[in-house]
């Protein structure tokens, strides 16, 4: 460093070169606002559009990103952040949001619940965020909810999850439990003809409450079925061939399985390792997208069927943009799986519910959503529901060795989202 | 949950259950080896164990990658030299660990602890920021993978087999190591009583640093050897490090022998209560069974006894 003096010398011009841009302020930020209001007369003016004191000037609105970028989440939260970051640049290039760019601050919640209240609340109070695309796991949500409505706050957050929640300042863009399970349960058992079911899962809040809807489904409206058995393991097992055993004895039509993370590797390798044929025993996952394949290896669960509502493989024009367009900013070898997806939703949804709205403000966001239509999705059309839920498909796929799933069944119509099923609980 | 099922169909059940206890015993005694030298014989309670493990991990899913770009058609023999480089990679890494801090905390054992555990949150930023968030898949040779059909019920899994001998092979090493070579002899003398041990003539730093590698470089086949059956990520290491612990402290610390016993009973207990029970429930018995043996039993399984 002290050998090279411009290096040195750097820091001070910059802050020399701040502070004289800082002065220089007021007056660039009134020419441009005069220029702006002359060039485009559609951009309203920011005393209309932000009423409660959002960061958001003539010419920028501030968002915030919340993921965690270290930590145990890491590995799962990263496909969302790019995902949202590349949303945030394409809208910017179409011009923004009412005139303005979006400007992001990013904050880690370092896989910890009380850090994502923590800079939830920074990013809510400290940098007045007109919205934040944040958490992932069940648990930073419900960190997050109480302080989002008490500061007034909009989350848009991307995870399928296990539903029993709706919130005025949140926008579900993930499906909710019975979007992903039920129709996946029909197709398996009109299609295999299934009669009987082996539920698996992490020992949490998600797959025990999956398994629940599931299990009532099963029971109660697909006649002539049963389950066999249902199992629970601790978060982060590793050794699974004590109840692969007990699945050979039991002979179930499908092995039903919400396991998460590192266990997700772990039992699928020793399934194959332990010669359970994905292509003779059926196996029905709602825990495993390409993100996840990339560890577990595609030869390792090729044949498995995934239930979820999008595919890196979908075959329509947004998705192929979409695809190319992520590849590009960030590399060609990575994936794309369903959350990642519903992140890129995000950025955009609440664009055009500001365009709708004409507003900034949050009360008028959260009462405009409801009806929005995205029809530039890449999983195909979607539109937010009363209940602040994504109206989306479900679709079945079925994994490869190459790492991709091959689409075999999607809904005619897209689902209704029902986060409090009746006579599911 | 028997009903129905013919004797043979039961017999295989119960011969593939076996084996997969005997599996899982091997996967600890692999997993607690390493630790049982650094922790048991030292005294060093090493929190970063996990994280050894890990990089012998990476370092197997790097050879995978040269192999399959450079040389494809030594693919099936991969796995062996990356074991040895991950032993070599997991072992240089700790000497260089035990030079630049392990050996300023010696005389206060809790530090450790916590240098351990700073250790093991910089070494997972590390793998985060070298190899990425994401986990990442080893690929394995295909003779590797699958079963063998030993009868038309009988199935047995190749990487089961694999890690069974491998542990089998590691452990004869190390006990040949430890208990009837002149170097393994001056190592239990160091640990013993240090101060008489330089008396005679020990180069006490230089076995404590060899210790400390020998420990982590079998962390690190350890490491290697558990791609096939789990996950490669920053964290992973994580999934291991609690087991570890268990195992080696239930086992009396200073034994070797009782690690493998204490090894031997935790597995068995986990697969037969996994089988009959649930996952989580198998879990929570298992640990209780142990938090009431050490109760009884605070020392552990096995002592060694020695004048302190």
């Amino acid at each position: 460093m002290s050998s090279d003096p411009t290096h040195s010398e750097l820091p001070d011009q910059l802050r020399r070169k701040l502070l004289l841009g800082l002065a220089a302020a007021p007056f660039v930020g009134l020419a441009s606002g005069l220029t702006a209001g002359r060039a485009f007369a559609d951009v309203p003016a920011t005393s209309v559009v932000n009423t409660t004191g959002l960061a958001v000037t003539d010419t920028e609105v501030t968002v915030g990103i919340l993921h965690s970028v270290t930590g145990t989440m890491a590995i799962s939260e990263t496909g969302s952040v790019e995902a949202e970051k590349l949303a945030i640049s394409q809208i910017n290039e179409a011009g923004g949001v009412l005139g303005r760019k979006i400007k992001f601050i990013q904050e880690d919640g370092a896989s910890d619940w009380p850090t994502f209240a923590e800079k939830a609340k920074k990013l809510l109070v400290n940098d007045h965020c007109a919205a934040v695309m944040g958490c992932w796991t069940s648990a930073s949500r419900k960190a997050v909810l109480p302080v989002f409505e008490q500061y007034n706050g909009m989350l848009y957050y991307p995870t399928f999850y296990e539903g029993l929640e709706q919130s005025k300042n949140v926008i579900y863009t993930g499906q909710e439990a019975t979007q992903q399970i039920i129709a996946g349960l029909d197709w398996v058992n009109k299609t295999k003809g299934a009669k009987s079911f082996y539920l698996l899962g992490s020992d949490y809040i998600w797959p025990r409450t999956s398994n629940k809807i599931a299990r009532k489904h099963i029971e109660n409206h697909l006649t002539g079925c049963k389950v066999l058995g249902e199992e629970y393991f601790p978060l982060g097992h590793t050794q699974f061939n004590s109840v692969i055993n007990k699945i050979k004895l039991a002979k179930p039509d499908v092995i039903y399985a919400i396991i998460v993370g590192g266990s997700n590797v772990a039992f699928y390798k020793q399934l194959k390792a332990a010669g359970i044929d994905l292509s003779k025993q059926t196996l029905l996952t709602i825990s495993v997208t390409e993100d996840e394949i990339d560890g577990i290896g595609g030869e390792n669960i090729a044949g498995a069927f995934a239930c979820m509502k999008y595919f890196q493989s979908l075959d329509n024009p947004n998705n192929k943009g979409f695809v190319s367009a992520f590849k590009k900013m960030w590399g060609e070898k990575t994936v794309i799986g369903d959350v990642t997806q519903a992140a890129y939703l995000g950025p955009w949804l609440w664009k055009l519910t500001v365009e709708k709205a004409g507003s900034f403000d949050i009360d008028k966001i959260a009462a405009a959503s409801p009806g929005v239509e995205f029809k530039g999705a890449p999983e195909g059309y979607v539109r937010i529901h009363e209940n602040h839920h994504l109206w989306s498909k479900t679709r079945v796929g079925k994994a490869l060795a190459s790492g991709q799933y091959e689409l075999v069944y999607e809904t005619a119509d897209l689902v209704e989202p029902n986060p409090f099923p009746k006579g599911y609980q | 949950m028997f009903y129905g099922f013919s004797i043979t169909d039961l017999t295989s059940i119960f011969v593939m259950q076996g084996f997969a206890g005997l599996i899982l015993f091997s996967v600890y005694v692999l997993m607690a080896l390493g630790l049982a030298i650094i922790f048991g014989q030292m005294g060093v309670i090493n929190m970063a164990h996990g994280e050894f493990m890990i990089l012998g991990a990476y370092m197997t899913y790097l050879t995978s990658q040269l192999f399959l770009t450079f040389v494809p058609v030594l693919f099936p023999v991969y796995f062996f030299v990356a074991m040895i480089i991950a032993f070599c990679a997991s072992g240089a890494l700790g000497m260089l660990v035990e030079w630049a801090m392990i050996r300023h905390l010696y005389k206060r054992p809790l530090d450790t602890l916590l240098a351990t555990w700073g250790l093991s949150l910089i070494l997972q930023q590390a793998y985060r920021s070298v190899f990425g968030a994401r986990e990442v898949g080893v690929e394995l040779p295909e003779w590797m993978m699958g079963s063998l059909q030993v009868t038309d019920g009988i199935e047995v899994q190749i990487n089961g087999l694999f890690v069974m001998t491998l542990t089998l092979g590691i452990t004869v090493a190390v006990g040949y190591v430890m208990y009837w070579s002149r170097w393994g002899r001056q190592v239990r003398a160091v640990m013993q009583n240090r101060v008489m041990a330089g008396a005679v003539g020990i180069d006490t730093e230089k076995v404590d640093r060899y210790t400390f590698a020998l420990g982590c470089g079998i962390a690190g086949v350890a490491g290697s050897a558990f791609t096939m059956i789990g996950s490669t990520g920053p964290t992973a290491g994580q999934l291991y490090i609690v087991d570890t612990f268990l195992i080696v402290v239930f086992g009396g610390a200073q034994s070797l022998l009782g690690t493998i016993l204490s090894a031997f009973s935790i597995s068995q207990t986990d697969s037969t209560l996994e089988f009959f029970l649930s996952g989580s429930t198998a879990k929570v018995l298992t640990l209780l069974g142990v938090v009431f043996i050490l109760m009884l039993r605070p020392q552990g399984l096995f002592v060694l006894k020695i004048r302190k």
